[in-house]
């Protein structure tokens, strides 16, 4: 009969009307929406009825490996002193396809050699595309890729050039948003260090 | 497939042929060099008698140590094997050659791209006018010695950058300086754009009518676009019409040009990899498939195990998650507004949030390098993929087949529109479910098994009529073939390395040229690389699929409802990221 496709495929309309209050029905009192639960309910596989986050109010945790603007890591003293891990080596300057990394290189005011550290560095986020590529081939983990996703700003000039001071974010900071990259790195450099020791001790 | 050995295909075509063609001699090439006088005879031959019908691409490429130019030609069968490639050197000062367009209309727009980009003139083609560049423009912007706006250094990395990098916005710097240069005897104020006039001519005269029922009607000229909601992005095309009959309708792209090509030449080898996210930004994991096999053959070396496991399935998800989002979005194009669109992203969503956990991003995945992938999946996310593709997406494919394939307005409207038949298809080069919806079963996956496709068991989904319903359906069929394959690699989906050496920053790719080829969801998506042995490409080029598929555009509207224009259009699914790179 004409028309009966229209009516089947209505039907799929009228399930997806009454799943979404079926859904919150299901879950009156648990908090669907604006609680941890609730978001990852409905971005997960057995969400039915309503999928929308409303964002600003409610926020997906972003995933470990999100990447968003990179940031430079410096370790703490017990006195509070900052130490880049930076070494100025250029390898992220050198492998950025858009090429907004600008090294200068710290050289030693007496002799005039280079010293492995930053002088200054900059990023010029209007061009970085986050790709990942400087975190990913940094031979320091220096250098990694943020989840602060809200960085709209009313300059829109030289604002968005980001210096060593805005860049800069502990050691604590990169261990709390990537736990298990931050692991697994500490792991690699420690056995790397015993290997040296016992190398040494060897000798 | 073919019942005769590749060697003896060759001596034959080498019998046939054997004056015309010449073995190309230059370290890493392969093919054959023609001159250009007898490129359309060979051309032929070749088609009809070796049934190479299928000209997948056409690039032009600037010898300028040599002061030649040079065209290169991929030939293929349909039948499945690989590429015969055709050389054609020419003087850098006077270049033209035939233009293949009688024998493969499909090479159309791609030599008027290669006119564009090198100036190279294909004599005989129909309407040889500027593509991507504007009508007006000074300059050919691929050629070695054409120098761009923001022009800084030859190749990448840049000097300026380390170890003395004080920055400056590139903004700020005067884009307008001395790198651009205008004809002689150019003033802004005197400037009439000549482009509209040349497009409109090109139709030839509008004659005024008569829809052969009596009534007096006149033929005219629309303009959908460059601004238009159902166009997908900034995309014009110029239609002469005759009450709401189309006449005739082309295609006018380019808006969106930045010259990727141009910049992926400047870039090193593996800078490139987060630019081809940016073509067809909803796929940008079959992008990446596609370029790295480009390098990985002029490289010699094979991704470990896992890492062509892992990069079937995400290339995989990506088709699945294309094919949601092209099914969504011909139902707006249709009129359905948004409804069938919202249902069938919704999955695309979970898709994408797994993509952004593996991959650090939604949709500009940057995942694969040479020799493996980025990095192995996370924890937990090889469990979620085997969750939505056991227990979900099934049950989506079904729900939306169910929602829509039987809809009678939606058949109305798509069935016998639109109509492109199998050997036109071919000739048109039309790539991916376009084809496969002509009823012609070529599927790079199998004609040219590349990565480890020829483990899995998955069939070719073909689709006999050639119109928008089949175009629909066939994104279906092949969702449900995607499934199939997703099955089969996550069940087999070995432990061990994903990377093969030490990944670099800087690869080392010998001199020669490659062309790779994958089946994205939009159709072949091919990269053609020319290595001298520099970090830089000499040649970067991209063989689009969804800016060669618009070729045939024409004829499928010809003689159809201005509004199934837009429909039409729809079925090819067309990113233009990709189409004006």
């Amino acid at each position: 009969m004409y028309g009966l496709g229209i009516v089947k495929g209505l039907t799929t309309t009228l399930r997806h009307f009454f799943e979404t209050y079926l859904d919150d029905l299901r879950w009156l009192g648990k908090g669907r929406y604006g609680t941890p639960q609730g978001i990852q309910h409905r971005s997960s596989k057995n969400v039915r009825g309503l999928f929308t986050i409303q964002y600003p109010e409610e926020k997906i945790p972003v995933p470990e490996e999100f990447r968003y603007i990179p940031f430079l890591i410096h370790e703490e003293g017990a006195n509070g002193e900052q130490q880049d891990r930076c070494t100025a080596c250029g390898i992220c300057a050198k492998v950025c396809p858009p090429q907004c990394i600008w090294i200068v290189r710290t050289t030693d005011s007496a002799t005039g050699s280079p010293v492995p550290a930053p002088a200054e560095f900059y990023i010029d986020i209007d061009i970085c595309m986050n790709c990942g590529l400087c975190a990913e081939y940094c031979p320091f983990d220096a250098i990694k890729m943020d989840h602060d996703y809200e960085i709209a700003s009313y300059d829109r000039r030289q604002a968005h050039i980001f210096d060593k001071q805005r860049l800069s974010r502990p050691v604590s900071y990169y261990a709390a948003i990537r736990p298990s990259n931050y692991a697994s790195e500490e792991e690699a450099r420690k056995e790397k260090e015993a290997r040296k020791a016992k190398a040494q001790a060897a000798a | 497939m073919t019942s005769t050995p590749a060697t003896t295909l060759e001596q034959e075509i080498e019998a046939r042929l054997g004056d015309a063609l010449a073995h190309e001699t230059r370290p890493g090439y392969a093919g054959y060099r023609v001159e250009a006088a007898r490129l359309v005879e060979a051309a032929r031959t070749l088609r009809d008698d070796f049934h190479y019908d299928y000209l997948s691409c056409v690039s032009g490429v600037d010898q300028l140590p040599e002061g030649k130019l040079e065209v290169v030609y991929h030939l293929f069968r349909t039948r499945g094997g690989g590429a015969l490639v055709l050389h054609t050197l020419l003087p850098r000062d006077d270049p033209h050659l035939p233009s293949l367009v009688s024998l493969f209309p499909g090479a159309e727009l791609q030599e008027r791209e290669a006119y564009d980009m090198y100036g190279i003139r294909f004599d005989g083609h129909p309407d040889l006018r500027r593509i991507l560049m504007w009508e007006g423009f000074a300059g050919w912007p691929m050629r070695k010695d054409w120098k761009e706006a923001f022009y800084e250094q030859e190749g990448k990395p840049f000097d300026a950058r380390w170890p003395g990098g004080r920055a400056r916005r590139s903004e700020d710097q005067n884009p307008f300086g001395s790198n651009v240069e205008y004809p002689p005897g150019f003033t802004l104020e005197g400037w009439v754009p000549e482009g509209e006039d040349a497009l409109y001519a090109s139709f030839g005269r509008i004659e005024p009518g008569g829809n052969g029922s009596g009534l007096r009607t006149d033929r005219m000229l629309i303009n959908l676009g460059p601004q238009h909601p159902s166009t997908h992005g900034i995309f014009r095309m110029v239609a002469v019409l005759e009450g709401e009959t189309i006449i005739d309708i082309k295609p006018v792209v380019g808006y969106l040009h930045r010259n990727h090509e141009k910049i992926g030449e400047r870039n090193t080898f593996l800078m490139n990899m987060p630019f081809t996210d940016r073509l067809d930004y909803i796929n940008s994991l079959s992008n990446n498939f596609g370029y790295a096999l480009a390098v990985e053959k002029l490289m010699g070396i094979r991704p470990p195990e896992r890492a062509e496991y892992i990069r079937i399935i995400m290339a995989e998800l990506g088709r699945i998650s294309n094919h949601l989002w092209f099914i969504g979005f011909l139902l707006n194009d249709l009129g359905a507004y948004f409804t069938p669109a919202l249902y069938a992203i919704q999955d695309r969503e979970l898709i994408l949030d797994l993509f952004e956990a593996i991959t650090g991003s939604r949709m500009m995945c940057n995942y694969f390098r040479f020799g493996g992938v980025a990095r192995d999946f996370p924890e937990g996310t090889l469990q979620r993929i085997r969750e939505l593709v056991e227990e979900r997406l099934p049950r989506k494919i079904d729900e939306l087949d169910g929602f829509l394939s039987g809809s009678e307005i939606l058949r109305g409207r798509a069935i016998g529109v639109g109509v492109l038949p199998p050997d036109r298809a071919i000739a048109y080069a039309a790539a991916g479910p376009v084809l496969r919806a002509s009823g012609v079963a070529y599927d790079v996956r199998r004609a040219e098994p590349y990565g480890i496709y020829d483990r899995f068991d998955f069939n070719v989904a073909v689709r006999t009529h050639g119109d928008v319903y089949d175009r629909y359906l066939i994104r279906l069929d092949e969702m449900r073939e995607s499934l199939k394959i997703l099955h089969q690699a996550l069940r087999d989906i070995p432990a061990g390395e994903i990377q093969t050496g030490k990944a670099m920053y800087q690869v080392r790719v010998p001199a020669g040229e490659s062309y790779a080829r994958v089946d994205g969801p939009k159709g072949e998506l091919g990269f053609y690389v020319v290595s001298n042995g520099k970090p830089n490409p000499w040649r970067y080029h991209v063989r689009p699929p969804s800016f060669i598929s618009l070729t045939p555009l024409g004829e499928m509207c010809r003689g159809q409802k201005i509004a199934d224009a837009v429909v039409i259009l729809g079925s090819i699914d067309i990113t233009l990221g990709e189409v004006d790179r």
